[in-house]
């Protein structure tokens, strides 16, 4: 017990979490960065140096080529604008969806939003992998929908859906959805209820009270459940890579690719920069929230 | 107070059907006898016994339950110790840089935490030949990570909670900081570190692309297993196992329904108990009440109506 009482230390308290998270969170992403200036090599690890002591003096190579490589290549800057368009779409509908959810919970009574937040929370427990998986099972040609459309016969051929932008939606909004309910339904939890109330004695109607009052007060709760899917439906490598086809192009498949197919470290570091200059405003947004979570600080 | 489900009531029931219908699905082509998926050939259990004697499946969910109990017990140590540095300390400097730490790995792509976890492993192993190689630790490694962000969330939410008065208390009688964590902090916050251990737990044995990145030959977990033969395909192994983890997390979700139903029922129990007492005091204080409650309800009258 007494190495123990060492962590009350304040010192130790802060610096074991602190040195952990700066060595396994935040050096990974200077070492990525220094590899995006580096050059592919034919060596182990197959990249070139960027600090080279030769003749006493040291050689800085930085090399922007990657950078540049990735600006010309029409296959890269497409695969940013489409996982971008994907991931928006995607939050927009997890929105469209989620909100209602959240709403409908934050409603029912005490015992029972119990059960619903189980609900919700229960599929995001099961493997991500599987609920993917069985969505292949559903959408492919001689799959569930289309067996049960054609014996209906209310197709004669069956819809492609399988390996389609389609397939990449549902597969998003089906994994994230969990994502999306949970912080609107904190946020709307949390809500004084006198002030519906309040609204309504003034006289207004039930959607008036809800675009004046309830959703300007979920702000935060939108953008928070907003960000997590956003964030990393821009990433995604699983979903399309088993749901998608050939014409989904999105950018964590083409930097697994770039990594692991043509071994080129330094491209794939320049995808990963990119793709973080892109993502950093979202999460700003959604650090700003829960920074404010995290310190129990409360705007409404 | 309502009567008819209204719009978001009927949106919240389709919401759950899409949720839980492609997993029930599942669950009843797990018992298909044929190959083809989606025919229905008969019921057959034979897709289970395939699945216990494939050995590879089965290494790698060992492989996978060990990371993960080993992630999710770090991941709450550490989690523990960030959440008390986020609600009990005031400012420090770097207090900033450490919340961003914290909450970044929530949002951060898998592959950017997997690459550039990997390229850190191997300038490490470059320069002071550690980690000699990649495996289980290395993968250990990468989920305290994330898994530490989570449960930090999940602790620090009930940290703050947790009556400050009652601490601070205990610290006026003469308990150093410490004792006071152990006896006072430790047992209010510990249904929270359990559910940040279950989270943490979850959250690693899920993990795909970031274990991918960082793994070596030695260490393949679960997830890595279904992705390649998945990948091929449908196979009905595949529909048993996943059968076989809904039916895992369903009775732990079941569980902690009930504990938290009757945790909730327990707590209205005491509250109409309560009622009661007050009820059940003397004669003269009853009186006031009433002539309190008649007193009040004109007023309470005017506004009904007035809304109506």
């Amino acid at each position: 017990m007494k190495w123990l009482s060492l962590l009350a230390n304040k010192r130790l308290l802060i610096g074991i979490p602190y040195l952990w998270l700066l060595l396994f969170f935040l050096m990974p992403f200077v070492i990525v960065l220094k590899i995006s200036f580096a050059e592919m090599a034919i060596a182990i690890p197959p990249y070139t140096r960027l600090f080279e002591y030769v003749d006493e003096s040291l050689n800085i190579a930085l090399n922007i080529g990657n950078y540049l490589f990735l600006a010309e290549d029409d296959l890269y800057v497409n695969a940013y604008i489409s996982s971008i368009t994907i991931a928006f779409n995607s939050t927009l509908l997890c929105l469209l969806l989620g909100y209602p959810m959240a709403y409908a919970m934050s409603k029912a009574s005490r015992q029972m939003q119990i059960t619903l937040l189980l609900l919700i929370l229960l599929p995001s427990w099961t493997s991500f992998l599987i609920r993917i998986y069985a969505w292949m099972g559903i959408l492919k040609n001689n799959g569930l929908i289309n067996n049960l459309l054609m014996s209906l016969g209310v197709i004669d051929s069956p819809l492609i859906m399988m390996n389609t932008n389609f397939a990449v939606y549902i597969g998003i909004v089906y994994a994230y959805l969990p994502f999306m309910v949970l912080p609107l339904y904190a946020n709307l939890i949390k809500h004084d209820a006198s002030l519906l109330e309040a609204s309504a004695d003034l006289g207004a109607k039930p959607w008036k009270t809800f675009l004046t009052v309830t959703l300007p007060l979920s702000r935060n709760g939108v953008i928070a459940g907003s960000m997590l899917v956003f964030i990393p439906s821009v990433g995604e490598f699983v979903i399309p890579e088993l749901l998608g086809g050939p014409d989904t192009l999105m950018i964590g498949g083409v930097l697994w690719q770039e990594f692991f197919g043509n071994r080129d470290w330094p491209v794939a570091s320049a995808l990963a920069i990119v793709m973080l200059i892109l993502l950093i405003l979202p999460m700003a947004l959604f650090h700003h929230y829960q920074s404010q979570e995290l310190e129990g600080r409360y705007e409404n | 107070m309502k009567t008819k489900p209204g719009f978001s009531d009927w949106v919240l029931i389709a919401g759950l059907l899409f949720l839980y219908m492609p997993m029930l699905i599942l669950v009843i082509y797990s018992f298909n006898e044929s190959r083809l998926v989606t025919v229905w050939a008969g019921f057959s259990s034979k897709w289970y016994l395939e699945l216990f004697r494939d050995e590879q499946i089965m290494g790698a969910v060992w492989t996978s339950l060990k990371i993960g109990f080993w992630s999710a017990s770090m991941a709450v140590v550490l989690a523990t110790m960030a959440a008390f540095v986020m609600t009990r300390l005031r400012r420090f400097r770097g207090k900033t840089a450490f919340s961003s730490m914290i909450t970044a790995p929530l949002v951060m792509p898998d592959v950017i935490t997997g690459l550039s976890l990997l390229l850190l492993f191997v300038a490490m192993a470059n320069s002071i030949g550690w980690p000699a190689d990649r495996g289980m630790l290395t993968i250990w490694i990468a989920h305290v990570t994330f898994c530490t962000a989570y449960a930090t969330v999940v602790i620090s939410s009930r940290l703050r909670e947790v009556d400050r008065s009652v601490e601070e208390a205990a610290m006026d009688l003469g308990a150093p900081p410490f004792k006071t964590f152990m006896l006072i902090t430790l047992p209010a916050i510990l249904p929270a570190i359990a559910a940040g251990w279950l989270l943490s737990f979850t959250l690693s044995l899920d993990d795909l692309v970031i274990s991918s990145f960082v793994s070596g030959p030695g260490a393949t977990t679960l997830p890595m297993v279904v992705f390649s033969s998945v990948r091929l395909g449908i196979t009905p192994k595949i529909n048993a196992l996943a059968t076989l983890i809904i039916f895992a997390v369903s009775l732990a979700a079941f569980v902690s329904w009930w504990l938290l139903r009757r945790q909730e029922a327990r707590r209205v129990a005491l509250l109409r108990q309560e009622v009661a007492d007050t009820e059940s005091t003397d004669f003269s204080e009853r009186r006031i009440k009433a002539v309190l409650r008649i007193n009040r309800k004109p007023v309470q009258q005017g506004l009904t109506t007035k809304t109506e």
